[in-house]
């Protein structure tokens, strides 16, 4: 009786798991939003994947669209005046077309958010320990007395001196560590099996920040998720990252492994931000900034969006970085956009 | 101490008051929000003040500007004590310090021009430059790398970077001696960050101004800075020059937070050995006794009784150049120890 229902209707799990393989597939996202100045080109045509287990570090500057792609993958901008156009397969369910309900399902079970600011994600009126056991209660069958014990044992995982009466706390009795603590807690408290960090350590001081990325890595491994880790810091990205992917005007510039990255690196832009940092063990001098600001996402150029602060568009000759969008090549797992070809790149890179 | 020093800070302290009320007996309380931090600062060079949040350098910097009055200590600029100056004679001092704040988008008034903001302590300070205020102010447009025709424009016209250049003119309007600069970069990106900090050395090679350099971000600090001084908890843990303090961090706290700082170099990141911290800052209401940092020292389990009994009983000596505030910084450090 139950064995030809399966058969005939088959779930849409499955149907996704034969016709693709990776965990999470994003093809060609572009996020646009209206307003009363014109369109804003958030994310133009973002393409990635995903494994478990892995993490993938997506770095850039403030108004890049790192932000704005984990919320089209959460489905948060369902219900906005944003438009999400391209793919998002998770587990064989397409996250841009799918339904508020069908979101709700996804959302805390099987996809877990981090937000930057713990203070304005966590609920001043309610217990942290309230906040925490909700997600456990809406997404399991369980008494008020199991989800009561779940969240208090996360809150133990994450390293919160003693979580019972912790639980019964307000978020403003907590410390900013000790928040950002009990989010990932929330986080986690389904075991989902995508992690989506938005800064996560950004309002954190560093010593704190250590103590976070440390338990992330550490959970992560456990649990054997897939973690995305969007940072403007290039030094958490070196940190804990296994994947970069490099964002600068809603389109992904440079993407591979993180060793790649740092020490193989094919993109100006890449390039630029690298030099740009100082760092703990660099001669000190004059710092190397990238010239000029990011561009409007109101009004992209025509051509490669960094083509006006790239110091070397007239090597690809014939105005054509001005000019034409460049395609994403990739080889090897390790992807630029850019017009120049790779032997230029390396006798820009190089010389420093 | 030295005679070129620009700005000496001797014992500098601000303690704040709690209120207890009815229900919260318990007499007088302060929060010892600066506790006894002294340095010296020489003229055109720079000073960093790291630390954690809380740790009291954003306080520390404000009575330098003497935006807040000091409970007690002294803060010598060019040979006066300001730190007790009322009326006429704190009006005048106003013009020898300045401040750049971190948050460009809140320092400047959005419904005041760029010109107007920039000429405000001019005008305040009544100053007339020759050439008239205007021109003075297209002058210090260009100096900062903004144009001459932005001055009639309003601050929502502009960028993070080039508001923050705004208050960099605003705070060289009138020559000082020293610019207290908190958090100056920190609200910016990493490229548009370098910027700021290349314009605020080439200020300094100019006018041969100080700064005060507030900041919690590592590299930035090691960059621009000559001397570095580390707070924690209200309480100068290590100071000395930026070469010697970061090669060979004496204090475990000054250890830790080096530690701490993410590299952007994944190879060196995964062989460097860390000092990872337990626990949060305490609380300055109610701070631990003897060494402030004991609670959380990677040093303290492995003393014996003994020594926790220094750490714990008596308050280490405030810390000067080239010697930390610490009972026991002739041991090991915690890394060659082997603490984790």
């Amino acid at each position: 009786m139950t064995q030809p229902s399966q058969t005939a209707t088959p779930s849409p799990l499955a149907s996704g798991s034969t016709k693709t393989g990776a965990f999470l597939e994003v093809r060609n996202l572009s996020v646009k939003f209206p307003t009363d100045d014109g369109v804003v080109s958030a994310v133009n045509g973002m393409d990635f994947t995903l494994e478990r287990g892995q993490t993938l570090g997506i770095v850039g500057e403030s108004g890049s669209g790192k932000s704005v792609t984990s919320q089209a993958l959460m489905g948060l901008l369902k219900g906005t005046s944003a438009q999400v156009t391209g793919e998002a397969l998770f587990q064989g369910k397409d996250l841009v077309t799918l339904p508020e309900a069908g979101m709700r399902q996804l959302r805390g079970r099987n996809i877990g958010m981090i937000f930057q600011d713990p203070l304005s994600a966590l609920h001043p009126f309610y217990t942290v320990g309230h906040q925490i056991a909700e997600a456990y209660l809406v997404h399991n069958k369980a008494s008020k007395k199991q989800a009561r014990a779940a969240a208090v044992d996360m809150l133990g995982r994450v390293g919160i001196p003693s979580p019972d009466m912790r639980f019964d706390e307000y978020p403003h009795h907590f410390s900013g560590g000790m928040r950002q603590r009990a989010m990932i807690a929330m986080a986690l408290i389904c075991e989902p099996e995508l992690l989506i960090a938005d800064e996560p350590t950004t309002a954190l001081d560093v010593t704190v920040q250590a103590q976070i990325l440390d338990l992330m890595s550490e959970l992560q491994q456990e649990t054997n998720s897939a973690l995305i880790l969007i940072t403007h810091d290039l030094g958490v990205v070196a940190e804990v990252c296994d994947d970069v992917l490099v964002m600068y005007g809603g389109q992904c510039v440079e993407s591979g492994p993180v060793d790649e990255i740092f020490y193989d690196t094919r993109h100006p832009y890449t390039l630029g931000l690298l030099k740009s940092m100082p760092t703990l063990t660099t001669k000190s001098g004059r710092l190397n900034p990238i010239p000029g600001q990011p561009p409007s996402l109101l009004a992209l150029p025509q051509g490669c969006i960094f083509s006006a602060r790239c110091e070397y568009a007239a090597l690809a000759g014939h105005g054509v970085c001005e000019s034409q969008r460049p395609q994403f090549t990739s080889e090897d797992g390790h992807g630029t956009r850019c017009h120049l070809g790779l032997p230029q790149i390396l006798s820009i890179r190089n010389p420093r | 101490m030295e005679q070129h020093a620009i700005l000496q800070v001797e014992n500098l302290q601000k303690h704040f008051p709690i209120k207890t009320g009815l229900f919260a007996p318990g007499g007088k309380r302060t929060v010892k929000a600066v506790d006894g931090v002294s340095f010296s600062l020489e003229r055109g060079k720079t000073l960093g003040l790291v630390g954690e949040s809380g740790c009291g350098k954003s306080t520390t910097g404000r009575m330098i500007a003497r935006l807040m009055d000091p409970t007690g200590g002294r803060i010598v600029v060019d040979g006066v004590d300001i730190s007790e100056l009322r009326g006429r004679d704190l009006y005048h001092f106003r013009r020898k310090v300045q401040m750049i704040f971190q948050d460009p988008f809140a320092s400047l008034n959005p419904r005041q021009s760029i010109g107007t903001a920039i000429a405000a302590p001019m005008v305040a300070q009544k100053v007339t430059p020759p050439g008239g205020l205007k021109n003075r102010v297209k002058e210090l447009l260009e100096q900062v790398g903004l144009k001459a025709e932005h001055y009639n424009r309003f601050p929502h016209e502009f960028s993070g970077g080039q508001r923050q250049r705004v208050g960099i003119a605003r705070a060289i309007s009138l020559n000082p001696s020293v610019i207290v600069c908190d958090e100056p970069v920190s609200a910016l990106d990493v490229s548009v960050q370098a910027q700021v900090v290349n314009l605020l050395q080439e200020i300094q090679q100019d006018t041969g101004v100080s700064y005060i350099f507030i900041a919690h971000d590592l590299s930035v600090v090691r960059h621009i800075s000559d001397q570095v001084a580390v707070m924690y908890l209200g309480k100068m843990v290590e100071q000395g020059s930026r070469d010697e303090l970061f090669a060979n961090p004496r204090h475990p706290y000054t250890q830790a937070l080096l530690s701490a700082v993410p590299l952007p170099d994944p190879r060196q990141a995964r062989a460097q050995e860390k000092i990872r911290l337990r626990g949060d800052l305490p609380s300055p209401a109610n701070p631990p006794s003897g060494c402030v940092f004991r609670t959380r020292c990677p040093l303290f389990s492995t003393l014996g009784e003994e020594q926790r009994q220094l750490c714990i009983g008596d308050v280490p000596a405030p810390a000067v150049a080239g010697s930390p505030a610490c009972h026991h910084t002739t041991l090991a450090s915690p890394l060659a120890a082997g603490v984790q």
